[in-house]
């Protein structure tokens, strides 16, 4: 499926708290092209409520910066506050 | 002439999944005759946390990415202080107190290093492995413990180190 004129396409990844104010697991986002994980990330901010303070970005399995531009077709992980160990 | 094998890679395991932790075998996996220490980290489900009684914790992963990371911080650690080989493990799933939900093996040729390597992998793991833990209560309750900002994340007010509610592992 391919995302109209203008944009691209990315899986975005939830987990954990975040995945449960979420809704969902993933989901397929349209961003205008030219956008950052920062952009990404803000308007995500402005659809899931009480998004966890502290969330980091991952771009294909390795944590990303918020000025990454995206490209379409990437996997982007919302990483919230981690607790292994 | 022959050709030479690859050099055996000194990060034998790194591994997130819900099989058990093998204290044994992770042992096993890093030891060489060349080693004069092997130092082995278990961190284990407590039953309490902030004087509540926790009945089991939940571990949740981004795995592909967790055992990647998990690698790359092995590797790091092997790097900083000239330990020989790891071995390093994580669970996934429900587990109830007393078991382990990470373990970590090294080998050096000297404990110090050994030591220091292990320090160095339990406590990027707690700062950056894409994995979280929700604790379930005797009264019923649950919570997803609030965790360490990954790298990239904004900053937020600062936690102190070992502060309550982080547990042990």
């Amino acid at each position: 499926m391919a995302a109209p004129a203008g944009t691209v396409s990315v899986r975005v990844r939830f987990f954990a708290l975040l995945r449960e104010r979420a809704g969902c697991d993933e989901r397929r986002v349209q961003v205008p092209t030219g956008s950052t994980v920062g952009d990404l990330l803000e308007r995500l901010a402005g659809e899931i409520p009480d998004m966890p303070a502290g969330v980091a970005a991952a771009v294909d399995r390795a944590y990303a910066s918020r000025d990454r531009a995206l490209r379409g077709g990437e996997e982007v992980a919302l990483i919230p506050p981690v607790s292994g160990g | 002439m022959t050709s030479r094998p690859a050099p055996p890679d000194p990060v034998v395991r790194a591994d997130v999944s819900p099989d058990p932790i093998d204290p044994a075998r992770l042992v096993e996996r890093v030891g060489g005759e060349g080693d004069g220490a092997v130092v082995l980290f278990l961190g284990t489900v407590r039953d309490h946390n902030h004087g509540r009684t926790v009945t089991s914790l939940a571990y949740e992963a981004y795995v592909p990415m967790a055992r990647r990371e998990l690698a790359a911080i092995a590797r790091e650690a092997l790097a900083l202080h000239g330990a020989s080989r790891i071995a390093a493990a994580h669970r996934t799933g429900t587990l109830e107190p007393g078991t382990a939900s990470v373990g970590i093996a090294v080998a050096a040729e000297h404990r110090d290093a050994a030591y220091r390597a292990s320090r160095h992998v339990i406590e990027e793991v707690k700062r950056r492995l894409p994995v979280w833990k929700e604790e379930r209560y005797a009264d019923g309750g649950r919570a997803w413990l609030e965790g360490h900002p990954a790298p990239g994340a904004p900053a937020r007010d600062a936690t102190p180190a070992g502060a309550p509610g982080e547990g042990d592992a």
